[in-house]
């Protein structure tokens, strides 16, 4: 079972080196990553937090948007795609699972994932280390930066396999791909907001909203990043919601979704007929 | 039959109202070349697609060397050829065939052998977006060859070939054969498996109408020979009428016969004597088999 994980990851690695998936992500990643630490220096004094903390704090920021993005752009075309193509029934005419050949590709394209995202945070992090010092607590809080995007990353390329399974067609998983990232990343967001307003710091804001939000993978993220370091829930001022949740559900929430993800992936792959 | 490799029993299948399979029973033994008619949307591919597991039917059973399609060991037993493959663009031929004999358990060294056989040595390390469909379409045939299969069902495996690279298609499939793979091979270009399989089989709306040697086929369906008969100089007219015959072109006459006429009638052409320069015989075809049995004549 795992040689022939590994025999469809390797061919998937080789794919996405060769139509360069994996240098466009990467370049995306330092470019966004240095940018945003260059330009976010400025409240460095004010706060009284190095640079390099206040860095992990907008790419924290970024990176809610982007991994997701980057995760279900690499996802949508997997099975559909292949389906379209011809190649998942001469694939699954061969002793492979339909479990095998997604585990296969999420291993090469989760690598590719954490190659991108660890050299874009890592350049970045270390661009403001050089110029505006840098501590323990902040080097932990990179590393954390870096370790919960592939996570993030994780949960939405098992959604993207999943509407990938779905949708019968690669323009159709594309379509599906866009709504749940508006979904998941903008509009859950902005409905919470509604609700909190409406609400006026009663009941829902006090005990349902901080559990809808670490429901969310993107928002579970935001939520353990700063809730486990200070100096960066002052420099995003999203340390209420946080404050209001054991410590333990934010981490839970985003390890449980890449398995749920991969589950519903699996599940809907089933039902496909090539 | 215990040695059957392919054994479909009374597979029913719907999609809707529409029965696309319907009561359909097919063997395969070993060495055996099947060739498998019938128009777009008879039922081959939904047969073939139901043969690999990868879609189920409604009524009857399918075994494969004795195991349930879609198991371990149907998969590992049987190679599929699917019409039209497209592998990915940017992998090489030798990284595509290696991904298969992987998955396959065959030693990745003996890629580069099946890559030369099927003509492909020269392009293995090239991209499969610059192959041409016909290089897809051997490269297709190399992944059958991985492993040494005792079923391989090939969906229109001559389309896109040139004829030599056809004629090396089917030199493969006697080999495979030869070596006990029993052979499927799903077409409708009617005049190469005519001389190419043991048997025929044909599906017309997802019912079997035919399944039998080509020679028995024609003798059950009792198709006319046409013996086209060369007149000399103005004989044409009076062989017409002493022949019953219709008159082609200004020299020729067209006789259609019963198969047990045919001695009978060149006996009576070649006694009269000069008047008749030439005769050629036309045995019904595979095609006019095909248009027999497909458009219903034959029930």
């Amino acid at each position: 079972m795992i040689r022939r994980i590994l025999a469809i990851a390797r061919i998937e690695a080789t794919i996405t080196r060769r139509n360069r998936w994996l240098l466009m992500a990467t370049v995306i990643m330092v470019l966004f990553a240095v940018a945003l630490t260059l330009a976010g220096s400025a409240p460095t004094g004010s706060l009284g937090v190095n640079m390099l903390t206040v860095s992990v704090a907008s790419m924290t920021t970024l990176s809610v948007y982007l991994a997701p993005l980057l995760a279900l752009m690499m996802a949508f075309d997997s099975i559909a795609g292949e389906a379209e193509r011809g190649g998942l029934g001469l694939l699954l005419s061969y002793p492979v699972s339909r479990a095998e050949i997604l585990l296969g590709k999420f291993l090469a394209h989760l690598t590719a994932l954490g190659f991108a995202m660890t050299i874009g945070f890592g350049t970045a992090g270390a661009l403001a280390a050089f110029f505006g010092g840098v501590d323990a607590a902040s080097l932990i809080a990179l590393l954390r930066l870096v370790l919960t995007s592939i996570l993030l990353g994780a949960a939405f390329l098992a959604l993207g396999y999943m509407l990938s399974a779905l949708a019968g067609s690669a323009t159709g998983a594309a379509g599906l791909s866009a709504g749940l990232w508006l979904v998941f990343v903008v509009l859950y967001d902005l409905g919470l907001l509604g609700a909190v307003v409406f609400d006026a710091g009663g009941w829902f804001t006090q005990q349902v909203f901080p559990w809808l939000m670490a429901a969310n993978p993107a928002d579970a993220f935001r939520l353990w990043n700063i809730a486990a370091s200070d100096g960066v829930a002052m420099a995003t001022g999203l340390g209420g919601a946080a404050a209001a949740l054991p410590a333990w559900v934010a981490p839970v929430s985003l390890s449980v979704w890449p398995a749920l993800g991969l589950l519903l992936a699996r599940r809907f792959f089933a039902r496909l007929e090539p | 039959m215990a040695d059957s490799i392919l054994s479909i029993e009374n597979a029913g299948k719907s999609r809707g109202a529409l029965r696309v399979l319907d009561d359909v029973s097919l063997r395969a033994e070993p060495g055996q070349r099947i060739a498998l008619l019938g128009h777009n949307g008879a039922g081959k591919s939904t047969l073939m697609k139901a043969v690999l597991g990868l879609t189920t039917l409604d009524d009857g059973a399918i075994t494969i060397d004795g195991a349930r399609p879609g198991s371990a060991h149907a998969r590992t037993v049987t190679a599929y050829l699917p019409e039209a493959v497209a592998f990915h663009k940017s992998l090489t031929g030798r990284e595509q065939l290696t991904l298969f004999a992987r998955l396959a358990d065959c030693p990745v060294a003996q890629v580069a052998g099946y890559l030369n056989r099927v003509g492909l040595a020269g392009a293995a390390d090239r991209r499969i977006g610059t192959y041409s469909k016909g290089m897809r379409q051997r490269l297709g045939l190399a992944q059958v060859l991985l492993g040494r299969p005792k079923l391989a069902l090939l969906d229109e495996p001559t389309s896109g070939l040139d004829p030599i690279s056809r004629h090396e298609l089917y030199a493969i499939i006697d080999e495979m054969a030869d070596h006990g793979t029993a052979v499927v091979i799903a077409s409708h270009t009617l005049t190469e498996v005519e001389a190419r399989t043991d048997r025929i089989a044909i599906l017309r709306d997802g019912r079997l109408v035919a399944d039998d040697t080509l020679a028995n086929l024609s003798l059950r369906a009792g198709l006319p020979t046409r013996l086209r008969v060369r007149a000399h100089a103005d004989a044409a007219d009076r062989i017409a009428s002493e022949t019953g015959g219709t008159r082609v072109n200004g020299v020729s006459v067209d006789l259609l016969c019963t198969p047990d006429r045919k001695m009978a009638e060149l006996r009576r052409l070649s006694a009269m004597g000069e008047a008749v320069a030439d005769i050629e015989m036309h045995p019904p075809r595979l095609e006019d088999l095909y248009r027999h049995y497909s458009k219903g004549d034959g029930q």
